[in-house]
């Protein structure tokens, strides 16, 4: 019996504007201050009306772009109608049957590394609602409404239920995430509910006679964390199964509709929700408040010509232009858009990608962590770390004594003094790494010394290392002073290059 | 002095000559509120004290020679579903009895701007919804030419008050007619702009793709006066629009070379009462003997306004009133057992009858299986509405029309039978439905004394063009000067 | 022709949020359903071809700049709510979350 998980995800994305999508009130999280950014727009006061923030559409077609989806040339508001009291007007300004885009998709890479093209239904864009905080003693008192919230430009991507298990759905979203943030059209900050998600979960079995059943579809509200996605869907999967070991019902027997539940993380189930008293009928209709938006080609060319190169692109350009591996590629790119900047600065710099990606992903990934900090503080610039890095491509120091620098230039910091390409040849030359700055003497001393013992370098080409130590003797003999490691491995360097 | 023989411009012209000030006329209006209004019931609520303080401020700047604007010391009453900061805003309804808006609405700002004094708040149907002033919660207006009669609706308070003398100006708002008719209803001066001329901010959503403001006054110049303040684009009403607005006033009374005037079959139908329709006929007359040129025109579509229009009025309001829930403003009820409960609780107590029906209508055009067959069938037959004026205004610039089917009918007439209420609005709709601007003049008066009023329409922006083919006839005749008998005990 | 039942009636009444008497209910079913009957009028005109009109008028593209403006303080914004503990609305206890 084979069971594949079938997901698709309904997300929520706020966008980073300054105003919120139909007033001038701040967008801006703040659920301290509760129901200080309202006006009577936001608060659907009698006689108050919306107009369309244009900085939100912008970052609409941006992201829609993005996604590769059509961008549709006249889109429209509705209005959909239900009651709850975080919706001050009792309907949502939403997109229905025209929305802004449809039909794009996002690259993804799955566990088995391969590339899933996951469809894109729709992106619009809404208002997203206030909040409500309830009661948490149990003794049913009053729920609390905040309106802060409402009214901030929500951005809804739709996916087509391309995914095909709990982690194909976290790689999914985290792409997204990824692609959102280097796009700057949202700060995805998920704790804050900036980046939010419905899971539609149901499993395809395929029964012993060949037939393949579907369980009914159960929509899983409210996701706002990766693993909160990953581990709802774990276990809504396994509790499919189960029940339809138990009942066998499945999608379009009579009575089935599809179930909304809601995700505990405490706890790690999906519970089911109360079921509405009557089916949802959102009587949706164009808001006479708004007009339409048509958009031309020449202002989607004007928004093309804006955007950013997406990470998708700039893993291939990685790869290609850098020389990377798909793996190193991705662990730059997926770090941001800032640490791939300085990555790229790094590259140039030294002119060795390879090199520079090795920095980068290990000894930068490593300091970043240690200090908790992002690249952005990172204390060693990228114009002194390709500085740094250019004299081992050039031969100029051993990748250890390198590290040398690069540890001594962040002491440096943490002392005050500020890393700089000025510092790398001071620290050079305290640490007596700087004979090798003079690379003609040593690599003629080694050359020459080379030449007197053939057995010993056909030892080493042939990968017994431990031949070296005679060379090394002799070449430590006149040059007084020298690191033996250092000398070691330029030994050792000199005759692979030659091989 | 009396209100009821001077015209807006004659008031405008003493009060800046010094002969009158705004504290007298203001005082002057008040003492005649306080004389008939207890019987007339136009205004639900206002305040002696702000008013007479605004009126003195404008008198000490006047005298202090600074600049004051267009409408400086002039009472205006406001329909009291416009939002003024700090003035409760009721809509005739218990639902917002109490509701007092943070904010000004963009006419509000205008008439502040302007100078304009505002006297206080007037009744309507309930949320504008009704012809008649008979859905208020809270009282009835009466028609100050035979109180047996209603004033007409939604702004029957706005059109009484004028009529009746309480002041000048006043401020309705018109969704299938709610201008028009209870000025033709009560004999004086009343205009729906275009859509978009004047800006929604501020003005409670009744309809809002057909919901607009506008002024009523004893004549056409006092109606272009108010006009000129109220109209101009507003950035925070998406559907206002932003073109230039002409000195409506100005040219007034320049006869238009060449006007044509469009004459409609289809407005003298069965229905129309025969002295309504020898009035507008006799209007139509006086055109013609001022040398316009009298067309035909054909509104094939006419005969479906009245279904179109209680389509597209009750589903927008199902929506724009759904916010009414007793959550974040207004009245809640007092005793439910749960959250749901509670909504429709307070919907169902806050709301009156003739509100609730039009919910109902609106909730099931719009609900599933009802959409395509409702609601977007009649944004279909709205089209066509349009299409036909837009043909008939190719070859006229002026439509004239009745306003009514008859002159005011009684209190109480036709409260159980809402379909024919809704059928009095069978000649003003259309403009809402096509957004054109229309108004509506004294044309007559029946056998019974009762005011008889002439539509005009144009095309949209054309109210430069419509206000003046209404001040040529208004130029010939005297029904805008006759005033209603009031109670000779009367102060003034 | 339409038939609107008392069922449909009250089904409306819910998803509207209204509380409506049984009496109520009959009244307004009548009434209703006389209104609706009449707006069946417009089943006569071909439609087939034709556009639907939201607006009365056809403007596109009405955006603001997405420039802060002063919002209303906590007291302003709360100032006509029925129920506030000062900083929020209060509502009672909503109950479809476990
Ligand atoms: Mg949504
Ligand atoms: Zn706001």
């Amino acid at each position: 019996m084979k069971v594949t998980t079938v997901v698709g995800l309904e997300v929520h994305v706020q966008l980073h504007t300054r105003t919120k999508i139909f007033c001038g009130c701040v967008n801006r999280f703040n659920p301290d201050a509760p129901n200080t950014q309202t006006c009577p727009v936001c608060l659907g006061l009698p006689g108050a009306l919306p107009v369309m923030n244009q900085e939100a559409f912008r970052l609409s077609l941006v992201t829609a772009m993005a996604l590769n989806c059509e961008l549709a040339r006249f889109t429209k508001w509705d209005r959909k109608q239900y009651y709850y009291p975080d919706l001050p007007k009792a309907y949502q300004i939403s997109q229905y049957d025209l929305p802004f885009s449809h039909d794009g998709w996002l690259d993804v890479s799955s566990e088995d590394g391969e590339t899933r093209h996951i469809r894109i239904n729709r992106a619009h864009l809404e208002e997203d609602a206030g909040k409500n905080t309830h009661d948490e003693s149990g003794r049913g008192g009053d729920s609390q409404v905040d309106l802060n919230r409402c009214g901030t430009p929500l951005l809804e991507i739709v996916s087509e239920p391309d995914l095909r298990s709990a982690a194909e759905a976290k790689a999914y979203l985290e792409e997204l995430h990824l692609l959102l943030t280097y796009l700057g059209v949202s700060d995805c900050n998920m704790q804050e509910g900036s980046l939010r998600c419905d899971a539609n979960v149901n499993l395809h079995i395929e029964q012993n006679n060949g037939e393949t059943i579907a369980t009914p579809i159960v929509e899983i509200k409210n996701l706002n964390s990766f693993r909160g996605v990953e581990a709802a869907i774990t276990y809504e999967a396994d509790r499919q199964q189960e029940e339809y070991s138990k009942t066998g019902r499945k999608l379009g027997d009579p009575g089935v509709e599809k179930e909304t539940r809601g995700w505990n993380a405490e706890r790690n189930v999906t519970f089911a929700q109360r079921g509405k008293e009557e089916a949802s009928d959102y009587r949706y209709f164009p808001d006479p408040d708004l007009m339409p938006v048509t958009v031309s080609d020449e202002q989607l060319a004007e928004v093309r010509g804006s955007l950013c190169e997406f990470p998708a692109a700039r893993r291939d350009r990685f790869e290609a232009e850098y020389g990377l591996s798909k793996y190193d590629a991705s662990v730059v790119i997926n770090q941001g858009e800032k640490f791939a900047d300085y990555f790229e600065s790094v590259a140039k710099g030294c002119g060795d990608g390879k090199q520079a990606v090795n920095w980068v992903t290990q000894n930068v990934l490593r300091e970043l962590n240690e200090r908790s900090v992002t690249v952005a503080d990172f204390p060693i610039p990228a114009d002194v770390l390709a500085a740094l890095l250019q004299r081992i491509v050039n031969g100029d120091l051993t990748v250890k004594s390198g590290r040398e620098v690069f540890d001594e230039l962040l002491s440096d910091h943490d002392k005050g003094m500020p890393p700089s390409i000025e510092r790398i040849s001071a620290i050079i030359d305290e640490k007596g790494l700087a004979m090798l700055a003079d690379t003609g003497e040593l690599d003629s001393l080694i050359d020459a010394t080379i030449a007197d013992h053939a057995k010993a370098v056909e030892d080493i080409r042939n990968g017994k290392l431990q031949a070296a130590g005679p060379i090394i003797g002799k070449v430590m003999k006149q040059l007084k002073g020298a690191d033996p490691q250092t000398v070691r491995e330029r030994i050792i360097e000199r005759i692979q290059q030659n091989s | 002095m009396s209100l009821s023989t001077h015209t807006t411009q004659d008031l405008l012209d003493q009060l800046q000559s010094g002969q009158l000030t705004s504290t007298e006329l203001v005082t002057t209006c008040l003492d005649r509120i306080d004389a008939h209004d207890e019987r007339i019931g136009a205004f639900l609520h206002f305040e002696r004290e702000p008013a007479l303080q605004q009126a003195a401020e404008i008198d000490r700047r006047r005298q202090a020679g600074g600049t004051l604007g267009a409408l400086a010391g002039l009472p205006v009453a406001i329909k009291d579903n416009i939002c003024a900061n700090g003035t409760r805003t009721t809509c005739a309804s218990r639902m917002l009895e109490n509701f007092v808006p943070p904010y000004d609405a963009h006419i509000i700002e205008r008439l502040r701007q302007a100078d304009a004094v505002l006297l206080g708040r007037t009744n309507l149907d309930e949320f504008a919804m009704g012809s008649s002033c008979e859905n208020s919660a809270f009282q009835q207006t009466r028609n100050p030419w035979d109180t047996e009669r209603t004033p007409g609706g939604s702004s029957g308070g706005s059109a009484a008050a004028v009529a009746a003398g309480m002041t000048p100006l006043s401020i309705g708002s018109d969704t299938g007619g709610s201008i028009r008719q209870p000025a033709a209803f009560c004999g004086v001066v009343g205009m729906k702009p275009t859509y978009g001329r004047v800006s929604r901010y501020g003005l409670v959503a009744f309809a809002s793709s057909l919901d607009q403001i506008g002024p009523f006054a004893n004549d056409v110049t006092g109606v272009s006066r108010l006009l000129e303040v109220l109209a101009g684009h507003d950035e925070r009403d998406s559907t206002s629009i932003d073109r230039r607005v002409p000195a409506y006033s100005q040219n007034l009374d320049q006869p238009l070379d060449g006007l044509r005037i469009g004459i409609a079959k289809e407005h003298f139908v069965e229905g129309l009462h025969p002295e309504v329709e020898q009035a507008v006929r006799s209007a139509v007359d006086v055109y013609r003997s001022l040398g316009a040129e009298i067309k035909e025109v054909t509104l094939p579509h006419s005969k479906y306004c009245v279904a179109v229009y209680y389509i597209v009025a009750p589903s927008e309001a199902s929506s724009n009133l759904a916010r009414y829930d007793g959550v974040h403003y207004g009245f809640r009820a007092e005793k439910f057992d749960n959250m749901i409960d509670m909504y429709s609780a307070t919907r169902g107590e806050g709301f009156g009858d003739e509100v609730k029906r039009r919910i109902m209508l609106g909730t099931y055009a719009l609900s599933a299986g009802y959409y395509d067959a409702y609601y977007l069938k009649a944004l279909k037959v709205r089209r066509l509405i349009r299409q036909d004026f837009d043909r008939a205004f190719e070859e006229v610039d002026v439509i004239a029309s009745p306003v009514t089917p008859t002159p005011a009918f009684k209190i109480g007439e036709l409260i159980d039978d809402p379909l024919a209420m809704y059928l009095t609005d069978i000649y003003t709709i259309s403009a809402n439905l096509a957004g054109l601007p229309g108004v509506s003049l004294p044309c007559g008066f029946s056998s019974e004394g009762l005011p008889i009023g002439l539509q005009l329409q144009a095309a949209p922006f054309e109210e430069e063009r419509l206000l003046r083919a209404a001040r040529m006839y208004e130029r010939e005749t005297d029904w805008h000067t006759r005033r209603p008998a009031m109670n000779s005990n009367s102060a003034s | 022709m339409s038939e609107l039942t008392v069922d449909d009636v009250k089904k409306v009444a819910s998803l509207a949020r209204l509380k409506l008497s049984g009496d109520d209910i009959a009244r307004y079913q009548k009434k209703l359903e006389n209104v609706l009957s009449y707006v069946h009028l417009l089943d006569e005109v071909d439609t087939s071809d034709v556009e639907p009109m939201a607006h009365a008028i056809e403007a596109v593209n009405v955006f603001r700049q997405d420039e802060p403006r002063d919002s209303l303080d906590q007291a302003q914004a709360l100032a006509n709510a029925p129920q506030t503990d000062g900083k929020y609305f209060l509502v009672p206890a909503i109950l479809d979350e476990a």
